[in-house]
């Protein structure tokens, strides 16, 4: 993998690599991926791509109820920064 | 008191109705121990002593009114990654090190109804990506049989705990193997269950379509007592599966003569160790004595299941890992300059090496321009395993093997390269991705350390694993072996 390709994918991933560690991603996924690169060996020719584990498994649904109540502020507890039941960020639309 | 933690969950309960001892007295006993294994083996993360004991009076209070099941009363540790409310909930990571779980996951909820009594959180690989406990931000755990090997992971501390005796039993989660390979290198009884039986409400995500909630304990019969109350139909997973949850205990005495056992080919290979393989080939034995059949049977695609598994795996991780933003809950990076610094440092600060590994794996897989090179090759090789469990299920019964290709090895030893530790899996994840129910049992030592029996069964046949597991522990005692200094 090449170091641009590291920095794509760091990005795409919204995470920070230092500069130390690029050379040690580069080298690790370079040999994940050739062992994934295994797959190719597969005739997987007309065969149906599994996302689940169990056939014939449909997305349950229920009657449109309310079930839940609000808890927001119980749930922002864990919010690093929060006020009057809004998240703080920093500043986004400049 | 030490001949107490030496009992089996049964024995406990059996106990406790018999008004040997009570809850408190458990659950006190077991807090010592905790503390006093804290140091050697850093098993646990956090210690919930207010909370045991409270819920360990009402526990006795529950028995001394004659009400109560075979549960109530008995202690339980809970894997770091089951959300528990009120009390602080890692998953191993810096990223939630400071996260109070605002509600209970289902598998928590139903087993303090049961009247089980936690104890505390249990240490893992974190995100509960790993097989040796080592890439927990809380430090690694230490197998109780040497400290200088790891017990396995990612469920290494649910593991360590049970097999040093500090709780009868401990809930751990299975994605490539993480219930399994651990209480085989900790010489325990661990089941992960067919996909969809045992609810994922609470238990915080790493690869949704692998994800399984277990229990780790001495026996078969405990892991039946335990299973037979955390499994079952939740409203709350649209993954879970509306299937009555049979009484795990009342088919356990079965006889197994007539079992048909398949042996798969490929996993007697030369990866496997050769002592290893001569313990499972004994159990085998044992087994056939018991009137079991053997038939050894191939599975053409399952030497791919490893590469399957890094694909599908880390994408669905770099998928439920996207919520870590430091914007909700969890780790947030200091003085965040905008948005996309406060993304990009939280996460590269939040996340250890293993993890950011596994997401930029992911994250590529599901690019443009690789999707269906990687992620849908690997689904398509994902069906091709599937299918040859089902073909194989066709003609046996069950299939045993080994758990592991090697026993316990030395911290640091594997990690320099990641694909030496992915291996390590190599005979349990098949039944993740074909989402089957499999146990793992102790079957003898290598020297001092343990070694595991994997059965491995068609969806939903956990009544006919703990039934054989069962057979072969009334048979033989390597289960109730416990690691010096623990007895």
């Amino acid at each position: 993998m090449k170091r641009a390709e590291i920095e794509t994918i760091a990005h795409l991933a919204r995470l920070e690599l230092r500069e130390s560690e690029i050379a040690a991603y580069q080298s690790s996924l370079t040999s994940i991926l050739e062992f994934v690169g295994e797959l190719n060996r597969a005739d997987t020719a007309g065969v149906t791509p599994m996302a689940h584990p169990l056939p014939g498994l449909s997305q349950m649904l229920r009657s449109d109820e309310v079930t839940e109540r609000d808890q927001r502020d119980r749930y922002q507890l864990n919010a690093p920064r929060a006020e009057a039941g809004l998240y703080l960020v920093p500043k986004v639309i400049e | 008191m030490s001949a107490i933690s030496q009992k089996t969950l049964a024995e406990l309960a059996a106990g406790l109705r018999a008004k040997e001892f009570s809850s408190v007295e458990l659950a006190r006993a077991a807090l010592e121990r905790i503390e006093a294994a804290q140091p050697r083996l850093n098993a646990l993360i956090s210690v919930t002593r207010e909370v045991a004991l409270a819920q360990a009076a009402a526990a006795d209070r529950e028995i001394a009114a004659g009400r109560g099941n075979a549960l109530t009363g008995i202690p339980l540790l809970h894997k770091d990654l089951f959300c528990t409310e009120g009390v602080r909930t890692t998953c191993g990571s810096r990223m939630l090190d400071e996260f109070i779980a605002p509600y209970d996951a289902t598998v928590v909820s139903r087993l303090r109804s049961a009247g089980m009594v936690m104890l505390g959180k249990t240490n893992m690989d974190e995100f509960a990506m790993g097989s040796s406990n080592e890439t927990s931000y809380y430090g690694p755990v230490r197998n109780p049989w040497d400290p200088q090997l790891v017990p396995g992971g990612s469920s290494g501390g649910s593991a360590a705990a049970v097999a040093a005796r500090l709780a009868p039993a401990a809930t751990a989660t299975d994605t490539g193997g993480s219930i399994r390979q651990p209480a085989a290198l900790c010489g325990v009884t661990g089941i992960k269950p067919t996909y969809g039986r045992v609810s994922r409400y609470g238990l915080i995500a790493f690869a949704s379509s692998l994800d399984q909630g277990g229990i780790i304990c001495v026996s078969a019969q405990d892991a039946a007592l335990v299973l037979r109350a955390m499994a079952g139909f939740d409203p709350r997973d649209s993954t879970s599966v509306n299937r009555p949850v049979p009484d795990y205990l009342a088919g356990l005495e079965r006889s197994v003569s007539g079992l048909r056992v398949g042996l798969l080919k490929e996993f007697f290979d030369k990866g496997l160790d050769a002592e290893n393989e001569r313990l499972v080939r004994a159990a085998l034995e044992v087994l056939k004595g018991l009137g079991v059949t053997l038939k050894e049977v191939s599975l053409p695609s399952i030497s791919l299941s490893v590469p399957a598994y890094y694909v599908v795996a880390p994408a669905e991780a770099s998928s439920n890992l996207a919520r870590y933003d430091g914007v909700r809950y969890g780790y947030r990076c200091k003085d965040p300059q905008d948005l996309t610094d406060l993304y990009r440092r939280t996460r590269g600060e939040g996340f250890g090496a293993e993890v950011k590994r596994r997401i930029m794996t992911g994250t590529y897989v599901l690019s443009a321009g690789y999707y269906d090179a990687y992620y849908l090759k690997a689904q398509k090789v994902r069906q091709l395993i599937a299918s040859d469990f089902e073909r194989a299920f066709g003609e046996v019964d069950v299939i045993m093997g080994p758990t592991t290709p090697t026993p316990a090895f030395e911290l640091g030893a594997k990690t320099a390269d990641p694909i030496t530790m992915y291996l390590n899996d190599i005979y349990t994840i098949g039944a993740n991705l074909a989402g089957l129910p499999a146990v793992s049992i102790p079957c003898g030592f290598v020297g001092k350390l343990p070694v595991g029996l994997q059965i491995i069964g068609p969806h939903f046949a956990e009544e006919r694993l703990l039934n054989a597991a069962h057979a072969f522990q009334r048979e033989t005692d390597w289960h109730r072996r416990v690691p010096p200094g623990y007895a």
